[in-house]
């Protein structure tokens, strides 16, 4: 007879089994970008295929960084990543707050809106967002135009409004007894139970920004004001095209993440998670 | 000076009216318990005291003044939450300090504050602990020593017990009933259990479908409840009511006889408008049943279960009419293993109600 541990342990084998190839064909793609980034151009159109790593990484780094100022687009990203996932957590969650605990006319109106904008691609909105930022306000090549457009983000509102709906209504009552403030209360009791669900949103608006392409590229075309995704989309039309500074760029565009992802996994999961079970 | 009156306080959510027009006047000091079964509107009109709930109509004083626009906060009120509502981030000292804390209150007097609340419920120990780290009791204990660091002048508790297991529902009432005199302010509790609303009130308020049915100190409830709501929701177990008959009016009053056997009679000193035929329900406590013979009528029942606890036993029985009724005995070990029994009826112990369900005097 087969223990129960025994059992546990061999349906572990098989999944893992299973499992792993899955994980090499995934991870595959990107071990070669790493492994490309590392070799010269000579190198990675050789008709012999190489699976590990060479030594060209820095000399790759230059060639991109001359054919365009790469650090000057990271710095940008950078930027108006962590400046637009700040505001815009603030922003949704002041706004999932009025959603989620106070009652005033057309409420119901609002968060239909809302929820409808989230079934509008944004190639619909596109056009005259351009329109509205680069020849009314005059926006273009500028952090503004980075940063404030995409800023209310109905999928956060809705995400923080569910976190607050779901918070013990009594919890707020007894503030307001005690004559706390309704700003206190949002800064100091909802905030602070709402911080999992802030930091799910965070990474989810950080990728957001951080991979978004269409919009940068269309709005902020100066050499200068590029953010690197759109700074390395560049080079793809030159006459010769450094593959090897190319995919240098791509993981220098991929670490980030995958160390943001890293350390904040377990809010990414609980966040995805919330409201699955009560 | 913190008594509390509500003057024709009506609260309407769209056209549905909740509560039709309340009036109250509570001493000050007074330990007052609205009581009634869910939904009847207690914690309506609780919430509506703490100014949690907007009144529709009517007026709200404390301390002799009108309160009806004022904030929670500015009615000198404190209020203890049924989920004990503490703050879960916060350590149990930081709930205490919390409102004293976003008002400016002085560092010092909020520590004297805290110092004093924590001494009072003995949870010095506890100060450093989160509320998840903390049993139900001593939750619950936290959220009472918020409401006396506000140093109010009416406490409010709505429903504060019903999280605790038995044990200690019945340890926390005492404790809750210690505090009253110490303190001595006016205290205002909710809840559907009568017998917490009957060990700790002064005053016993109890509602029915957004109306206050009966205004009384426990046990002038108890012997005198106005309806048969009253009657049957105050008490333990709960009044036996029988279908009876008037048969006539005479010089001591009435005589009515339960339905389905004419021989059980009372003669009751009832004076009000009733004709022989009508309709009535007889009101009988379990507990005032007495022996065969003893009372001035015997009725014969059948044993369906008996419940023995000792000193008293509980027999659950069915009349010939076919009506369920609990007998209360002091002794009957020996009444389980019969299938019959009759008790005797006093009519000074009996209670007679209208077909509407009014005290029939």
């Amino acid at each position: 007879m087969r223990s129960k541990s025994q059992s546990l342990l061999l349906r572990q084998i098989a999944l893992h089994a299973a499992l792993t190839p899955l994980a090499i064909i995934w991870l595959f793609p990107l071990w070669m970008m790493f492994v490309f980034s590392t070799m010269s151009d000579f190198g990675i159109f050789s008709p012999e295929i190489v699976l590990w790593p060479s030594t060209n990484f820095v000399e790759n780094f230059k060639n991109l960084q001359a054919d365009t100022d790469f650090l000057r687009a990271m710095f940008i990203s950078i930027g108006v990543a962590a400046i637009y996932t700040f505001l815009s957590v603030l922003l949704t969650s002041m706004a999932g707050w009025a959603l989620a605990r106070y009652r005033f006319v057309g409420r119901s109106i609002v968060i239909g809106i809302i929820l409808g904008t989230i079934t509008l691609p944004f190639a619909v909105v596109v056009i005259p967002q351009f329109i509205m930022v680069a020849r009314e306000f005059r926006l273009a090549n500028t952090w503004i135009a980075l940063i404030v457009p995409p800023l209310f983000n109905s999928l956060g509102v809705l995400f923080m409004r569910q976190a607050f709906s779901m918070m013990p209504g009594e919890l707020f009552d007894a503030a307001r007894v005690e004559g706390v403030k309704e700003w206190q209360i949002f800064l100091r009791i909802a905030l602070p139970l709402a911080r999992p669900t802030m930091a799910a949103l965070a990474i989810i608006l950080f990728l957001h920004s951080w991979n978004n392409y269409l919009w940068p590229l269309l709005i902020n075309s100066k050499p200068g004001m590029m953010t690197a995704p759109v700074a390395l989309g560049t080079l793809i039309g030159l006459t010769k095209v450094s593959w090897g500074g190319i995919m240098a760029g791509a993981i220098m565009l991929t670490a980030p993440i995958l160390v943001v992802f890293v350390f904040l996994q377990r809010h990414f999961i609980a966040g995805i998670a919330a409201g699955a079970v009560k | 000076m913190s008594e509390l009156s509500l003057k024709n306080v009506v609260k309407r959510f769209g056209a549905l009216e909740i509560i039709h027009g309340a009036n109250l006047e509570v001493k000050d000091g007074e330990f007052v318990v609205f009581v009634g079964p869910s939904g009847c509107g207690k914690s309506t009109l609780l919430r509506m005291i703490a100014g949690l709930e907007d009144i529709s109509g009517g007026e709200i004083k404390i301390g002799g003044k009108v309160v009806n626009d004022v904030e929670p906060a500015e009615r000198g009120i404190a209020m203890v939450f049924q989920s004990y509502a503490l703050y879960p981030h916060m350590t149990v000292e930081e709930n205490l300090s919390f409102g004293l804390r976003m008002n400016g209150n002085p560092k010092q007097d909020t520590e004297k504050r805290v110092k004093h609340a924590a001494n009072i419920l003995q949870i010095n120990e506890l100060m450093q602990r989160r509320p998840k780290q903390l049993s139900g009791g001593q939750r619950q204990r936290v959220a009472i020593g918020r409401a006396i660091v506000r140093e109010p002048q009416v406490f409010l508790f709505d429903e504060p017990l019903s999280n605790l297991d038995a044990e200690l529902r019945v340890q926390m009432r005492v404790e809750i009933s210690r505090l009253h005199k110490q303190l001595g302010t006016t205290m205002i509790y909710v809840t559907h259990d009568q017998t917490e609303a009957m060990t700790l009130a002064d005053k016993i308020v109890v509602l029915r479908a957004g109306n206050i049915e009966q205004v009384g100190a426990p046990l002038d409830l108890y012997d005198d409840p106005a309806n048969q709501f009253v009657a049957g929701f105050v008490g333990s177990p709960k009044m036996n009511f029988l279908k009876a008959e008037i048969l006539e009016r005479n010089a001591a009053g009435v005589t009515v006889a339960i339905t389905g056997d004419k021989n059980v009679r009372l003669t009751m000193p009832v004076t009000g408008p009733l004709e022989a035929g009508q309709s009535v329900t007889l009101g009988l406590r379990p507990e005032h049943f007495v022996d065969a013979g003893q009372g001035d009528a015997d009725l014969a029942v059948t044993i369906d279960v008996a419940e023995h606890l000792g000193n008293t036993s509980y027999i659950y029985a069915t009349t010939a009419a076919g009506e369920q009724l609990i007998i209360e005995r002091p002794e009957s070990r020996a009444a389980g293993n019969r299938n019959t029994l009759t008790v005797g009826l006093s009519a000074n112990r009996s209670f007679l109600f209208d077909s509407a369900g009014n005290r029939l005097r």
